[in-house]
């Protein structure tokens, strides 16, 4: 017997029983769905990370105070052992030959204010290094530079939103802004940056790190943003950072380095055992499609009992059977996966036109791979019904009722 | 000798009781004959005829079919004998309701590997001989009883096969119906198809050759 008639066998009997065939589709239609938007959802989350973390610069290492016992974790706030002061970071940027800059860091938050309006917010102190490293890009005016650093002058870099806030459609170069207590001369304004992993980088106010000395009062670091020479010396400037700053510190390690390569891979590993771990659940409900797929094949072959006795005394095989049977359960599995691909691909599509947060990426090898198990699915739960149908006693199925 | 039962023997094991359905028979059927099986109901000949058919197994004794002995030949090759040897013809027409008439008579063409064109020209062509070619695209439920008999004697035949063997082909159908059937089993003999026909009726039996009697599993008469 020929696949053709065996495949035009099932259809025929597919199509007879319109509504079951289709509640049985479902089952699989949405696990094989299921399994593709999740994966996804997860790529399109790692995506989005990798490109976020990407703009914030290149070849960076992070010295934050405090020893935290991982590589590569998120530096939650400045809650230091120890000071991590403004000296250490010229002492990296002499004496380290793989460090291209060593930025201090001093972050506080202020109330700015002008001409009646005023906004709490984030005020940066950072040296003219800092917009390169960062990949931060000024819309009107000039960064910080260097004479600004040198001299402690009272100027400001606004963020998009502080500038619309606080200044709204005023021209904002020259004006004069209120931080903490002193008077501080707009030189620029940022480019619109927008939210990077749920921190609104526009939210900000820049002034020079020796001002931003004077305006809280302290020599306490928040973090030493360090551009190296390249990624090959990624190791070397590493160590050269430890050994400066371990010397520096009566040989106590109360820093910790952060690496942004580091941040991404980590965060791609775990986005990666998420995505995974989701797509198993997602292929669970797959199986229980496969259930379905089983029952509604083990019913198929109870009623066509008697079909199964005529077509054996008419001189089908076992092995006819067994096919005909076979088939009908993964044509079955097979349409509801190709049915499960078009609904999975287009709802991740469609997706992040309607949920803003939640980028995708469509995997092929996810829709290749939800197509073969979901068809593998269909074989596997529909041999037992077809197995039983084919080892029937040809007597005994012409005379079931 | 087309069949040659020799004590044969057959009985069904039930959870507390063994039922002996047939307890030694010995039979022979030549090419060619046309033969009716009587007895009560529960006297076996229904079983006979399964036995006969190959679709049934013995329990004992020995059964040659075109001098092959079939307790040899594994289920494949029994499934291989009925399809291209043996045209049933069963008391409940046994169509695939479904499919509609040619598709019906179509099937044993399916399990011989006849390619789909050969087949609807084979399955027209033996719907003409019951006269029912212009019945050819209605399904069973459109069709009487006596049409939806021939249709499944066009099936019976579709093959070519040696032999028929029809279980009260009648038994369901009216006097009129009867007697198309009849006539269409009497031509066929007479083109050299060996028939066997299982019945309780006397009228049916009285067109045949000869009359094979079966009473509480053994043979009473006809049996030489």
């Amino acid at each position: 017997m020929d696949v053709i008639e065996t495949i035009s066998i099932a259809r025929d009997s597919l199509l007879s029983n319109r509504m079951r065939s289709l509640l049985t589709m479902l089952g699989v239609i949405i696990g094989v769905a299921a399994v593709i938007m999740l994966v996804s959802i997860g790529e399109g989350a790692r995506k989005y990370i990798q490109k976020e973390l990407g703009e914030l610069g290149s070849n960076i290492l992070v010295v934050v105070p405090g020893k935290t016992a991982k590589e590569g974790g998120m530096h939650m706030g400045t809650s230091a052992v120890r000071k991590l002061l403004y000296s250490d970071a010229l002492l990296i940027e002499k004496r380290s030959s793989n460090v291209l800059h060593a930025v201090p860091v001093i972050v506080g938050t202020s109330w700015i204010k002008h001409a009646g309006k005023s906004r709490d917010t984030y005020v940066v102190g950072v040296n003219e290094d800092y917009f390169d490293i960062r990949n931060l890009k000024i819309a009107v005016g000039r960064g910080i530079n260097t004479s600004d650093v040198d001299s402690s002058r009272r100027v400001c870099v606004l963020g998009t939103t502080v500038k619309d806030e606080v200044l709204g459609e005023a021209n904002p170069l020259g004006a004069s802004v209120t931080i903490g207590d002193s008077k501080y001369r707009v030189i620029g304004v940022m480019q619109k940056k927008g939210v990077a992993l749920g921190f609104d980088i526009d939210d900000v106010v820049f002034i020079p790190t020796t001002t931003s000395k004077e305006l809280f009062d302290t020599d306490r670091l928040f973090n030493i943003t360090i551009k190296i020479k390249s990624p090959d010396v990624i190791l070397d400037a590493k160590k050269d950072i430890k050994d400066i700053l371990i010397k520096k510190h009566a040989n106590k390690e109360d820093f910790t380095i952060l690496s942004q390569d580091e941040m991404i891979a980590v965060m791609g590993k775990i986005l990666n055992i998420m995505t995974s771990v989701l797509a198993g659940i997602a292929a669970i409900s797959l199986i229980v499609g496969g259930i379905g797929i089983m029952n509604i094949m083990l019913v198929s072959v109870r009623e066509r009992t008697r079909e199964i006795g005529i077509r054996k005394a008419l001189g089908a095989k076992n092995r006819d059977i067994l096919f005909q049977f076979l088939v009908e359960a993964v044509t079955l599995s097979i349409l509801g996966g190709i049915c499960g691909t078009i609904v999975g691909g287009s709802l991740s599509l469609i997706i992040p036109y309607f949920i803003e947060f939640l980028p995708t990426e469509l995997v092929w090898w996810a829709i290749i791979l939800s197509f073969f198990f979901s068809a593998a699915v269909g074989v596997f739960f529909g041999v037992y019904p077809a197995r039983k149908a084919s080892l029937l006693h040809p007597i005994v199925a012409l005379r079931y009722e | 000798m087309l069949i040659r039962l020799i004590d044969i023997k057959k009985s069904y094991s039930l959870p507390k009781v063994t039922i002996d359905v047939l307890r030694g028979i010995n039979l022979e059927v030549s090419g060619g004959e046309f033969v009716a099986i009587m007895g009560r109901s529960g006297s076996g000949k229904s079983t006979l005829l399964n036995v006969i058919g190959c679709l049934d197994r013995l329990t004992s004794g020995s059964y040659f079919f075109m001098d092959i002995d079939v307790s040899l030949k594994t289920d494949n090759e029994l499934a291989e004998l009925r399809n291209r040897q043996i045209g049933f013809v069963f008391q409940n027409f046994n169509l695939l309701p479904r499919l509609n008439a040619w598709k019906n008579v179509e099937i044993p063409l399916i399990y011989s590997g006849v390619s789909a064109k050969e087949r609807k020209g084979l399955s027209m062509e033996m719907l003409e001989r019951v006269g029912l070619l212009d019945r050819a695209d209605h399904k069973p439920s459109e069709l009487s009883g006596g049409e939806q008999q021939r249709v499944a004697i066009a099936r019976a035949l579709v093959n070519r096969p040696v032999i028929v063997l029809a279980d009260e082909p009648t038994g369901n159908l009216d006097t009129r119906s009867n007697h198309e059937i009849m006539d269409i089993f009497g031509k066929l003999n007479k083109e050299g198809v060996t028939i066997i026909i299982v019945t309780h009726e006397e009228d049916i039996a009285s067109k045949t050759q000869r009359t094979i009697t079966i009473k509480d599993g053994v043979c009473f008469s006809g049996c030489y």
